[in-house]
């Protein structure tokens, strides 16, 4: 049975609790509503929740738990044997998966019958070509161990959705039935059902622990079985990147981070200085109108998403460095580099520094400002040297907000900062970055057992752990600076 | 504010040598440079406002000289004979027989009707062959006859009137991309194309007209730029911000309640507050590994499907929604939460009767800002495999969730990886859509905060 149909049956059974549990506690009690505990509706919000949400629950605990269970057994019957030479038992498995998925759409096509796919066997028939005809195509021909092991999988499978099912209706039923059955004019329904929806509540805020987990979990994992197949020291220390796709690759951070940086180093020197000079004039000098019309416009660049500008980078800024400064000085040919991509980074920064900064500068009270024109001090000099002092443990938090989302940008870098992986100090260079190869490392037909893929994942969480640190250094420094006035 | 008058400053280093002038009328040296740093600050301030701006006119400026014209098409409108001959050879009308006829098949027909319309008009043919001749139409074509033949086939042995792509070069030519010297240089057109395509173009055979196909058509190859659409795009990033809207709402919004409204300071509830803000500042890559990680390997859901990137973005947004609710449902004056209580509310019921309606315009308005942030966010969706080369639309929803679908800033990418540089002019285009759609959202929300926002 299909999994929406199954929840919308569970959802209109609990509508039908809803409405039958009204019913009941209002006849318990002949209609007489002020002899309920609670009004009737809540005895209907009881029902309902107790039928709708265990249900529920336990559908979404079966689908995750299901296909790893069904995987575990069907791989441990594939016997090693049958995992042929230069392959993994996931390739394998992948295999099994996808025939399976083949005998579906071909008794779903009508192409075979229950009765002959029930014989159908390795040396009788050629499965390759069939399951061809339906658009799966494989590498090899079939093996019996994964034939069987795809017919044990795809049985498994069928027999788990029938009993998921079947328990949930039986889940479902049970806490309709009983729930409806504790009905009494004494039950304070009211407290059960506000005392669930809580639960629910401090459920839903879980969910942010549970993405963190999982974000922690799913890195720290791969991470762990990269460093298995190839030496942390390497990666750390070596100079060079150079993955090959038939092993032997050279996977050193050093010139990915150096990207980085360097990259992220440019977008903050044209950031940090435009951004906290624009916070400053339009909050102390610019006119009514001026700053009506421009702080829109500076807002307008932060909801901009990033892969604009990326493309302003490829075909705008890249072009331009290329034709009017690279070329001319000789130092470089590429229109993908250091250069562009910071700038058009910095670009993207302006307005995140900007509204940081303008909130420091709120932030500083007027007194202090007062004291310093009633020195007769001008308002550069009250700004240079009252304002900005003052305010500085928030600047310099503003610019590690701003540097951290510099070092996690992609799209901008993906398609401005180009592909080689090289440890330069020319800015009209091409480099890359931690997060251009990440991408490049996971997109496309991805097997998991290689370093080159798994390598993704140890610069993922150098990529999490830097922001991460740069994030909580950031709010310390902020928090800090704030006690100082309040 | 300038100053005109010595100003008693104790640090004032003019103390040190003699004065030469007391008047308070005259502007002495000392001065004279403090207010022309107080000129420099201020033109520093003036000019870095103007890089803002200019920065965002220019941005805006390029996508628009690039992306606008990918709104008009070339079309050729030509009368083609179906031939039965080729089409239907024993003229049994058998559809399943009529499919067997591959798009090669119709190229012949399409070369045939072109050499037929150009003697027609009396066109200086150029000295062109006529397989050169056919070349100003899209290899898209014989895909567009066949379909429509399949269609109908009963228009089988008649003479129909088309409108067909012309070739991406063409449809350059005259939009100013590809110029007589460029063609020269090119393998895929020559010159006397371009004047024949002139010729056509003067006695109307070929003309330029809005391009509806762009909003709805899927992605073309790479050697067919002028096929290519955003059809499949906008119905993936739909799909996606269904899910996002059906999930992250509901999930935020409870999460904020809980947090603002029922929870207590301790251990779980610091934990939970540090967790979404950092989550606010995880880059979105990291999201896309979580979803390639847990969405994909573990629980095993399809690659490229929109129900994946919908969980991604869901994620993603989360904090965005739920930081939005509290704020929102913090502007709610305590006295309204006070007055449900003194007559009687729960807890539960003052929240839900009471602070939640009054806090929806702030949720709502939130809840569109999270959304326009996940529909222009495409860094995650690369890694969950939205940057396959889809051209079948998904199905209705919720089938249609586990469909391969693309994204909109993600179809944006992969054309921009293409060689062909009408794709960067469709990329430009795309981006335009998209733009006006976050525009749109953001126009929305400001008009629900303007007009439901109350002021306590």
């Amino acid at each position: 049975m299909n999994v929406s149909i199954l929840s919308v049956i569970v959802l209109g059974l609990s509508v039908l609790g809803f409405f039958l549990a009204r019913r009941r506690a209002l006849s318990k009690v002949n209609g007489k509503a002020y002899k309920l505990h609670s009004r009737p509706i809540y005895y209907g919000q009881v029902v309902f929740l107790f039928t709708a949400v265990p249900a529920l629950l336990v559908l979404a605990l079966w689908l995750f738990i299901q296909p790893i269970a069904i995987e575990r057994q069907v791989s441990a019957e594939i016997p090693a044997s049958a995992i042929p030479k230069g392959s993994t038992p996931q390739l394998v498995m992948s295999d099994v998966r996808r025939i399976a998925g083949g005998i579906d759409a071909m008794l779903h096509a009508g192409n075979i019958t229950k009765a002959e796919f029930n014989d159908m066997s390795v040396d009788t028939t050629s499965i390759r070509s069939q399951l061809a005809s339906v658009g799966i195509a494989l590498g090899a021909d079939v093996t019996p161990a994964v034939f069987e092991a795809a017919k044990s999988y795809r049985n498994m499978k069928n027999v788990g959705h029938t009993a998921m099912a079947a328990v949930v209706l039986v889940v479902a039923l049970a806490g309709l039935l009983l729930s409806l059955a504790r009905i009494t004019p004494a039950q304070r329904a009211r407290n059960i059902a506000e005392h669930f929806i809580l639960a629910l509540l401090i459920g839903a805020s879980l969910v942010a622990i549970l993405t963190t987990l999982g974000i922690v979990l799913s890195l720290l994992f791969e991470t762990i079985h990269f460093f298995r197949i190839y030496p942390a020291r390497d990666f750390f220390l070596s100079l060079t990147w150079n993955p090959q796709f038939r092993g032997g690759s050279d996977l050193g951070m050093i010139p990915l981070l150096w990207g980085t940086l360097y990259i992220s180093l440019v977008a903050l020197v044209v950031a940090v200085p435009v951004g906290m000079l624009i916070a400053i004039y339009l909050a102390e000098y610019a006119g009514k109108n001026l700053r009506s019309f421009a702080k829109p416009a500076i807002e307008v660049l932060a909801g901009i998403p990033t892969i604009v500008y990326g493309l302003f980078a490829l075909i705008t800024v890249g072009p331009f460095i290329r034709d009017w400064i690279a070329v001319p000085t000789g130092l470089g040919n590429s229109s993908s580099s250091v250069l562009t991509a910071g700038l058009v980074m910095g670009i993207m920064l302006i307005p995140f520094v900007s509204s940081l900064s303008d909130d420091i500068i709120n932030a500083v009270p007027q007194s202090l400002r007062d004291g310093s024109y009633g020195l007769g001090a001008t308002r550069s000099e009250t700004i240079k040297k009252v304002i900005l002092p003052a305010a500085l443990p928030g600047v310099v938090g503003a610019i590690l907000l701003a540097a951290s989302r510099a070092i996690g940008e992609t799209m901008i870098v993906v398609m401005g900062a180009g592909a080689a992986a090289r440890l330069d100090l020319n800015p009209l260079e091409a480099m890359t970055t931690v997060t251009v190869k990440i991408v490049s490392q996971l997109t496309g037909d991805t097997e998991f057992a290689s370093p080159e893929t798994l390598v993704a994942f140890a610069l993922g969480l150098t990529l999490f752990i830097f922001t991460l640190a740069l994030n909580v250094l950031a709010l310390y420094i902020v928090r800090k600076y704030r006690e100082q006035y309040e | 504010m300038t100053v005109n008058s010595q100003s008693p400053t104790s640090s004032s280093q003019g103390q040190a040598g003699p004065r030469k002038s007391r008047s308070l009328l005259a502007v002495d040296a000392h001065t004279k440079r403090r207010n022309a740093s107080e000129a420099r600050f201020q033109f520093m301030g003036k000019l870095a406002v103007g890089i803002g701006i200019l920065a965002l006119v220019g941005l805006l400026a390029s996508i628009l000289a690039n992306g606008l014209s990918s709104f008009r098409q070339t079309y050729v409108t030509v009368d083609i004979f179906l031939d039965p001959a080729k089409l239907d050879k024993d003229g049994s009308g058998d559809l399943a027989k009529i499919a067997k006829v591959t798009t090669f098949g119709y190229k012949p027909l399409i070369k045939r009707a072109m050499a037929a319309a150009i003697a027609e008009h009396g066109i200086d043919d150029q000295g062109l062959k006529a397989k050169k001749i056919a070349a100003l139409i899209s290899p898209q074509a014989p895909a567009t006859l066949r379909n429509y033949v399949l269609a109908h086939p009963d228009q089988i042995g008649k003479t129909v009137a088309f409108n067909l792509l012309a070739s991406g070069r063409i449809d350059g030519y005259f939009k100013g991309r590809v110029t007589m010297d460029s063609a020269k240089l090119d393998r895929n057109i020559s010159p006397e194309q371009l004047r024949l395509a002139d010729e056509m173009h003067r006695v109307g055979l070929l003309e330029t007209r809005f391009n509806w196909a762009f909003f709805t058509a899927p992605d073309a190859s790479d050697t067919r730029p002028e096929a290519a659409g955003l059809g499949v795009a906008i119905l993936g990033s739909a799909y996606m911000m269904i899910v996002v809207l059906l999930l992250a709402l509901p999930l935020g919004v409870a999460a904020s309640i809980y947090l603002e409204e029922f929870s207590k300071q301790n251990f779980l509830t610091d934990l939970i507050e540090v967790n979404i803000s950092n989550l606010a500042a995880v880059p979105s890559i990291v999201f896309g590994i979580l979803g390639l990680a847990v969405f994909i390997n573990f629980a095993g859901l399809p690659k490229s499907a929109p129900i994946v990137g919908g969980l991604v973005l869901t994620l993603m947004t989360l904090p965005t929604i739920i930081i939005a609710t509290r704020a929102a449902l913090k502007a709610v004056p305590p006295s309204i939460r006070e007055a449900a209580l003194g007559v009687g509310a729960s807890k539960m019921q003052t929240v839900f009767h009471h602070v939640l309606p009054l806090a929806m315009p702030g949720i709502l308005t939130g809840a569109i800002i999270g959304l326009a942030q996940a529909l222009g966010e495409s860094a995650p969706l690369l890694l969950i495999g939205m940057v396959a080369f889809v051209r079948e639309y998904p199905a209705a929803p919720p089938e249609g969730f586990f469909d391969p679908a693309a994204a909109l800033p993600v179809q944006i990418y992969n054309w921009t990886t293409r060689g062909d540089p009408a794709f960067v002019e469709r990329a430009s285009g795309a981006i335009i859509v998209l733009l006006a759609f976050l525009l749109t959202m953001n126009i929305v929300a400001i008009i629900l905060r303007r007009r439901f926002e109350r002021r306590w």
